[in-house]
Parts: structure tokens; C-alpha cells; sequence
């Protein structure tokens, strides 16, 4: 990996308590990220990777969340950082868009002064001048008439025109790091390409890495160099875009790129169905012994119901957890 | 495939699932510690109500003037009112009293805006518009001087009470009725019903009543609640039941002219009344918790 | 937001028009003759006559209703059997003190009810928390009369710190408004609380803290403005069983009110009184919920594209 990472998640551990007891949602993620570059995180729902960008803001509740393990960001450990740091730290160096732009902008106040505020906590802009720039920033992200659009509240704006908002909002103060979860699956299939289009574009201009997460391979494939799958709580696959789609080394990873229908695709005689991956989710409380994936692993061994892989490197920029890869070591 | 698909898909939808709506809602009900101590506070009541004959079997009006505003004793455990007569027998008998206008009370209301408000909920159009403009002027009325006015113009007495207490309440219950049919109407296995040819009528009676049921039990229990306060109120002023009748209202607004001398007189029956209604307040909002489709299932 | 004060203000005419309805029909559902009852049980065969010609009740119904609005209109309520007076002379100075007690029962209530329920919204589960909600039921189940009664028991019979009764300055105001707030207070509490809890759950709460705007700002400028919509319906809803209390709580402590005038004269069958008090009511009634519709739309903006 990157000599000197932006960002640096080792071994985290996320707890929840709940009424039946305590669940592990984040079981020991490695995860590096290098100054501007762009990393996809995938999976499927509830395999853990909005908890994992969670954490690193310390979004998650107090109260039922327990976090473990180290998160380095620019030489800091954040878990370990205090109030005031993390206040700093947040909207400034480590920004976050969110998957509804529906429900993640308030209602009762305009758009501007949304996106004036970070200016006004981070930056010391007064709001006169912090307004003055937020048209700036809506104009930027390609937003007609953004002088009397930051006057309007969120209602009034389409949802392709919120995201852009929340992306002004979450890239005004120029961070280092942007975690985007899932910034484009609310949104129209049409818009969802304009909208990758303006992050690529602002990503080069502000040098700002960024962790994208999403469970749409078509949007990892476009837009990141990296990629981490994650299944159940773990990572079980890291690899440059690329090799990975041409060669998915875990059982799960190719069960996912066979599941996506592709443009020009031979329909094999007799099949008319998309190959799915058998069975579901393991729930988190319930998980099976050995690796995770084992249930529904077509090419399961015995080892893999006695003992859960470890991460074996194999080569200089790929990982995989599966007893069935070789090493490079 | 069978007949009527879009019919077997909607029974269930509807009225299978209830059952099991019901069964967990109990679990969830018998899990809150406030419900239960207040359906049991009522369960007092109630038995208290109904038995007081069997106990107290002497008449809870007679008079005993040696014995006038006596404090709190062993003998007469909350003490004794202006007449001699025992306060503990008289808030016990008056627990009857109350039991009866608060369930008759609100099964007026049920009974008058239940349906009211399905028909205009359901049909809409004119006879929705002009059944709101009455509801809305009646809204336009704050509840107890509703109640007054009715009061005012029938005159005094636990019949007249009832039926002011009813009335006030009709209002209320027309509007939530109509505002659960309104969200109900729209859902699916209501236009598959429709689609397939179902009546009106039986429409409303197999589909829309059970969903509705929900809203209108918690709100009549709290209802009843509020129908002791009001039957209280008015019985405080001088307009309800009429003394020597021991409603607990009616006895608050004889001790109030004793709050000097004998304070014990006010306070009894206020209490009385404060845990009654502290009992159908918990119970109500546990049965909103426990019963509540929108917070899905445990 | 113009615009929208229109549509509201129209939209009142019709209720109007409905309560004159009602009220005229009240008194016309009196059982026996209503000329003879507005004389009052003395007068005599003649003064019966002269009243029931007066009122022109002799003419049909749809005549008399017109000649009732418009005496209305002209502030005409008619004369109290009682005291031969103007209605309107009867009700104005005692309108007045009814205002006043109910503007300072809902200050109260407000004041306190308010930030109890933020602070226990924004530590649920807690002691704090416990002890509000608690104490919010308590106030939703205790009669307010009888509050009012406990309350001078202890404050004016045992401590006698307080007076029991009457008007006459700020101090006999402490009790009533106290006692009427109790139950709003209550309302109030609790529902700032769950509206509270619920936005604090939303989404946006989230982008905001993500930002890195500090709790207390959180809780100011995103939360506090998103939970007053609950608030304020709560208010407005509850503020007609306010109104309703302001009767029972002036007959417990003398207060020299709307509410008391309306006890009495219903006890005394003063009719015309009965009536001019209850459309004064209503029309309170009405004119807060216009007030309440408009606080609704300065703070949702959504709400005003109804």
C-alpha cells in the first residue's frame, strides 16, 4: 500500500446493543485510502460499510455503538480524538454526503444558509459573505440560477438539484477525504450519470479523495481506482478496479459480477434467468461457523466450515479472504 | 389460476393478518408496566363498582349528622362530609355513577360519529363536505362548553350529562374515523376489492372497520377517561348529577365551601377521579404503543 | 405567506356563519316558549307579548335568524334578564380578565412546558426523562378544579401565602393561571418531547452533525424549528379545552371572568347572557386557531403552497 495513506482504518470493530443483545456489524475492516484517490467500497445492504464511514466521523449513536480498533487520519488516531477535534475535523478536512437528499437536508432552512453554515463553523466566513459563496458553490455544481436558488428551500428542488446542494454543501470547505454513501441510488438513471460526472470533475479539480460507497458495480467500474468488497461485517476482497473485474478472486465477488445483466450478453440455451447468488444474507446474530460465505459458496471446501479465512495478500495491490486463493508470502 | 384472485388476495390482507395484529399488540401490551398498572387501576374500579352493594350494603345517602366532617378515622377510613356521611362509601358509590356516563357517554359518541365519519370518509363528494362543515362548527366549540351548552339547554341530571358529555365527544370521534378511512381508502386491497365488484357496504363492514378499529379503541379509552373529567366538571358547577347523588364531581364542589374547616372533603374524590383517569390515560397510550401498525412489528 | 392569510381568513366566514346557526337554534331548542323564558317567570301575559313582538318571534324562522345576525353584526346581544343590562356591557370588562388569565396560563405553560420537553427529549431514557413524562401524565389526569382546590389548600389554607379568591392585583392571578396551565403544560411536555425525539432521528440531523456543527447548535438551529410544527398544533388544539377550563377554574377561585359570568347565568337561566358568552367563546376559539395557522406557516414553508 501508499506509503503515507490520508486515511487509515485498522481492524475496526463496531458493536451495537440492542433489545436481543449485542451485534457485531464491523468485524476487524483494513481499509487505506491515498490523498486523492478514489476508492469504492461495495456490497449489499447491511454488510457494513455505511457503519465503517459512520464510524469515522463518530456519527454513529453514543449510546448503542462501540467502537474498536484505530482509525489514523492525517497522523491522528479519530477515536481517540476529542470533542473538539472531531468538531473540526468534520464538514472540514472529512466531509459526507448521505443516500436521501430527500430526507438529509432540513426543511425549514434554504439552501444557502445550509451551505453557508460549514463555511461560517470552518472557515470564519461571516454569513453575509458565507451566502456570497454558497451561490458560488451552487453555481459550481452546475446549479441554474444559483443566486435565487439559495434562497429556496429544499422542497423546491428536484432530487438530482438536492444531491448537487448536499455536494456543495459537503465540498465548500475543500476536505481532504469526502465519503459518499450510496450518494446516487435515490436518484433517476439519467441523473445518477450527471451527477458521477460533477463528483469525477470536482474530485480532480479540489484533489479531494474519496470513499465511495454503493452497491451499483456499474458506478465503481466508472468512477474509482480501487475497490473493497465487504460481506457480513469483513472485508473479503480489495483490488485495483480493473483486475478486479477481470478477475474476481472470491467466491462472492464473482457470484456479483455474474449477477449484473450485461449489454450484448449471449443468452446461453435453455437459461433465461440471471445467475443469483443462492440463499441470503446470513443475519449478523446468526452467522455460520468457519467463513461467513460458506452457505453459500459454490466452491466450498471443508476447511471453510471450520475455520474463518484470514486476509492473505496476493499480490502487491490485491487482498482476499478465501481459503481457496493462494498467497503471494 | 381461480376465480377470484384479487378477492383471496384481499381477505388476508385484511383481515388474516389482523389476528396476528392483535395477538402481538397484546404481547406488546402486557410488556409496558404502566398499561398494565393502569388496566388495573380500572379493574379495581370496575369490581369496586360492582360490588360495592355486596359490601357496603348500607345506603350511601343516609344521613348521620353526629358524625359531620369528621378527619380521616379507622372506623370511616377517609372521614366524613358534611351530613355525617362517610366519604370512602361515597366515592365507591360514586365510582358506579361514573363508570356509567363515561361508557355510555362514549358509547353515544361511538355510536353517532363511528358512522359519521366512514360514510364521509368513504363517500366524499358533497355529503363528506357538508358533514365536515357541521363537524367544523361544532369543533369551533371548546369541548366542555360544548358539553355546557347542551347542558344549559336539557338541563341538569345524570341523563342530561350523558348525553351532553356524548355529544361533545361526537366531533372527535368524526374526525379521526373519517381521517383513518381516508388513509385506509387508498390502499390497495381496497381498490382490488372494489375492482372485483364488492359492495359498498360490505366493503366498509369487512375491510375498512377492522383498520379502524385501532385508532377509535385508543381513543375511547382516553375518551373515557375524559368523559369522568367532564361529567366532573359539571357536576362541580352545579349542572350535572344533582346532590345528594355522590358523583365525585358533584362532591368536590360540596367541599369546596369546606376547604377551611375540612379539606379532607375536596380532596378524597379528587384523587379518586385523578387515579381513574391516570389508569384510562396509561392504558390508552399503551394500547397507542401496542396496537400502532405504524410501528410495525417487534 | 399573503396570500395564505386570505385563503385562511375566507375559509373562517363559513364556520361563522355556522356558530351564529347554532347558537340561534339553541336557544329556540329551549322546550317551552322562548319569549316567555327570555322574560324571565314574572312577567306578566302582556310583557310576554310585547317581548315575543320585540324579538319578532311571531315571524318566520329565516326572518328572525337574518334580524339575529344582524344585531350581531351591530355588537346587539341583547339584555341580561338578571340585571336588565347589555350583554355586551356584561361581557366586555369580564372578556377581558378571561384573556388575561388564559394569556398567562399559556405563557406558563409554554415557559416551562417547553423546555422540559427538550431536555428530555434530548436525554431519553434517563431520570430527567422519567420524572418529565411522569409528571406530564399526572398534570393530563388530574381534574384542574381539583388542582385549584389542593392548591389552595395548601397555599392559602395551610401556608397562607396566597390569597384564596377574587381579583385585585398580580398576586391573585398566581393560582388560577397555575391551575389552568396544568393541563396544557402537560400537553405541551409531552408532545415537544416525542416531536423532538422524532426529528432527532431524521436524516438531516445527521448531514448537520456531519458538518461538524456542535450539539447545542444541532439542537437550536436544525431540531428546534422542525419540532415546533407539533408544538404549535398541540396549542392550538388544546387551547379549546383551555378555554373550556377558564370556566371551572374561575369558579374556583372567584375570578371574575367569562367563564364565571357563563356558570352563573346558566344557574340563573339568564338566556341571553348564556348565548352572547358562548359566541364570545367560540369566536376566541376560531380567532386562536387563525393565529395558529399562520404561526404554522412562518415556521414550515412547505405549508404554505397548500
Amino acid at each position: 500500500m501508499n506509503n503515507n495513506p490520508l486515511l487509515s482504518i485498522q481492524n475496526l470493530k463496531v458493536h451495537f446493543k440492542s433489545f436481543e443483545g449485542v451485534v457485531l456489524a464491523v468485524d476487524g475492516v483494513d481499509l487505506d485510502i491515498a490523498p486523492g484517490e478514489a476508492v469504492g467500497l461495495v456490497g449489499e445492504s447491511g454488510c457494513g460499510k455505511s457503519v465503517t464511514a459512520l464510524s469515522i466521523l463518530r456519527l454513529l449513536p453514543k449510546r448503542s455503538a462501540q467502537i474498536g480498533g484505530s482509525i489514523i487520519f492525517a497522523g491522528r488516531n479519530l477515536l481517540e480524538a476529542d470533542e473538539e477535534e472531531l468538531l473540526n475535523i468534520r464538514g472540514n478536512s472529512v466531509s459526507m454526503i448521505f443516500q436521501e437528499p430527500m430526507t438529509s437536508l432540513n426543511p425549514v432552512m434554504t439552501i444557502g444558509d445550509q451551505i453557508a453554515e460549514a463555511l461560517v463553523l470552518h472557515q470564519n466566513f461571516t454569513w453575509n459573505n458565507a451566502r456570497r459563496k454558497a451561490v458560488e458553490m451552487l453555481d459550481q455544481v452546475q446549479i441554474p440560477s444559483p443566486q435565487s436558488r439559495s434562497r429556496d428551500y429544499p422542497h423546491s428542488l428536484s432530487g438530482g438539484m438536492r444531491q448537487r446542494a448536499m455536494i456543495a454543501m459537503a465540498l465548500s470547505c475543500r476536505p481532504k477525504l469526502l465519503l459518499a454513501d450510496e450518494p446516487t441510488t435515490a436518484l433517476d438513471v439519467t441523473i445518477q450519470a450527471q451527477i458521477m460526472d460533477l463528483m469525477l470533475r470536482l474530485k480532480d479539480k479540489l484533489n479531494t479523495a474519496i470513499l465511495l460507497i454503493t452497491h451499483d458495480l456499474g458506478l465503481i467500474a466508472e468512477m474509482v481506482s480501487r475497490v473493497i468488497v465487504m460481506y457480513a461485517g469483513q472485508v473479503v476482497e480489495e483490488a485495483p478496479v480493473r483486475e478486479l473485474f477481470k478477475k474476481p478472486l472470491h467466491p462472492y465477488t464473482r457470484g456479483l459480477m455474474g449477477s449484473v445483466p450485461k449489454l450484448g450478453q449471449k443468452f446461453i440455451a435453455g437459461r433465461k434467468q440471471l445467475d443469483e447468488i443462492k440463499g441470503i444474507v446470513p443475519s449478523l446474530q446468526r452467522l455460520p461457523p468457519g467463513c461467513r460465505f460458506n452457505p453459500r459458496c459454490p466452491s466450498v471446501i471443508g476447511k471453510c466450515l471450520e475455520q474463518t479465512p484470514a486476509m492473505v495478500r496476493i499480490e502487491t495491490q490485491r487482498r482476499v479472504r478465501c481459503w481457496l486463493a493462494e498467497s503471494v508470502e | 389460476m381461480t376465480d377470484h384472485p384479487a378477492k383471496t388476495a384481499a381477505a388476508p390482507e385484511s383481515t388474516g393478518q389482523e389476528y396476528g395484529h392483535w395477538r402481538i399488540g397484546l404481547a406488546k401490551l402486557l410488556r409496558n408496566k404502566a398499561a398494565c398498572f393502569g388496566a388495573v387501576v380500572i379493574l379495581i374500579f370496575i369490581l369496586a363498582s360492582f360490588l360495592a352493594p355486596v359490601f357496603y350494603a348500607k345506603d350511601p345517602n343516609a344521613q348521620d349528622i353526629r358524625h359531620a366532617l369528621e378527619p380521616p378515622s379507622l372506623q370511616r377510613p377517609l372521614g366524613t362530609d358534611e351530613l355525617g356521611r362517610s366519604i370512602l362509601m361515597r366515592i365507591i358509590y360514586g365510582g358506579r355513577i361514573s363508570l356509567a356516563i363515561s361508557i355510555s357517554a362514549v358509547v353515544l359518541a361511538l355510536l353517532v360519529g363511528v358512522p359519521f365519519g366512514l360514510i364521509s370518509g368513504y363517500f366524499g363528494g358533497k355529503i363528506d363536505f357538508i358533514i365536515q362543515r357541521v363537524t367544523d362548527v361544532m369543533l369551533s366549540f371548546p369541548p366542555f362548553l360544548l358539553a355546557l351548552a347542551l347542558v344549559s339547554v336539557l338541563g341538569v341530571g345524570l341523563k342530561n350529562t350523558i348525553i351532553s358529555v356524548g355529544i361533545a365527544g361526537i366531533p372527535h370521534t368524526i374526525r379521526i374515523t373519517r381521517g383513518c378511512v381516508l388513509s385506509i381508502r387508498e390502499q390497495v386491497y381496497v381498490e382490488a376489492a372494489r375492482a372485483v365488484g364488492t359492495r359498498d357496504g360490505v366493503i366498509l363492514f369487512r375491510h375498512i372497520l377492522p383498520n379502524v378499529m385501532v385508532p377509535i379503541i385508543v381513543n375511547a379509552t382516553l375518551f373515557l377517561g375524559m368523559a369522568i373529567i367532564f361529567a366532573a366538571g359539571l357536576g362541580f358547577l352545579g349542572v350535572g348529577v344533582q346532590p345528594p347523588a355522590p358523583e365525585w364531581g358533584t362532591m368536590l364542589g360540596a367541599g369546596r365551601s369546606l376547604l377551611f374547616a375540612a379539606p379532607h372533603v375536596a380532596t378524597f374524590p379528587g384523587i379518586a377521579i385523578f387515579l381513574v383517569v391516570l389508569g384510562f390515560n396509561l392504558l390508552g397510550d399503551g394500547l397507542r404503543d401496542a396496537l400502532d401498525p405504524r410501528l410495525g412489528y417487534e | 405567506m399573503f396570500q395564505y392569510i386570505i385563503r385562511r381568513l375566507i375559509s373562517t366566514i363559513p364556520v361563522l356563519f355556522g356558530i351564529s346557526l347554532m347558537l340561534f337554534f339553541l336557544l329556540r331548542a329551549l322546550p317551552g316558549d322562548p319569549a316567555q323564558v327570555i322574560a324571565g317567570e314574572l312577567a306578566t301575559e302582556k310583557e310576554v307579548e310585547l317581548i315575543r313582538n320585540q324579538l319578532g318571534l311571531d315571524r318566520p324562522v329565516y326572518v328572525q335568524y337574518a334580524k339575529f345576525l344582524v344585531r350581531i353584526v351591530q355588537f346587539d346581544l341583547g339584555t341580561s334578564t338578571r340585571t336588565q343590562y347589555p350583554v355586551t356591557k356584561e361581557i366586555a370588562p369580564r372578556l377581558l380578565n378571561t384573556v388575561i388569565l388564559a394569556l398567562a396560563a399559556t405563557v406558563l405553560a409554554c415557559l416551562l412546558g417547553i423546555p422540559a420537553g427538550i431536555i428530555a427529549a434530548v436525554k431519553p431514557y434517563t431520570t430527567i426523562d422519567m420524572v418529565v413524562t411522569a409528571m406530564a401524565l399526572f398534570g393530563m389526569s388530574m381534574p384542574a378544579f381539583w388542582l385549584g382546590l389542593m392548591l389552595i389548600i395548601i397555599f392559602s389554607v395551610k401556608l397562607k401565602l396566597l390569597p384564596v379568591g377574587g381579583s385585585g392585583g398580580a398576586v391573585y392571578l398566581i393560582l388560577p393561571a397555575i391551575t389552568l396551565a396544568a393541563y396544557l403544560l402537560a400537553s405541551i411536555a409531552r408532545n415537544t418531547r416525542s416531536a423532538m425525539m422524532e426529528v432527532l432521528a431524521q436524516d438531516y440531523i445527521t448531514t448537520a452533525r456531519s458538518k461538524g456543527v456542535r450539539e447545542r447548535m444541532v439542537i437550536i438551529r436544525h431540531a428546534l424549528k422542525n419540532s415546533f410544527i407539533p408544538v404549535i398544533t398541540v396549542i392550538g388544539l388544546q387551547f379549546g379545552s383551555l378555554l373550556g377550563g377558564t370556566v371551572l377554574t374561575e369558579t374556583v377561585f372567584a375570578w371574575p371572568g367569562l367563564g364565571r359570568l357563563l356558570v352563573s347565568s346558566i344557574l340563573a337561566r339568564d338566556y341571553p347572557v348564556i348565548q352572547g358568552a358562548i359566541l364570545i367563546f367560540a369566536l376566541l376559539f376560531v380567532l386562536t386557531n387563525l393565529i395558529v395557522d399562520m404561526l404554522y406557516a412562518y415556521f414550515d414553508p412547505r405549508v404554505r403552497y397548500d
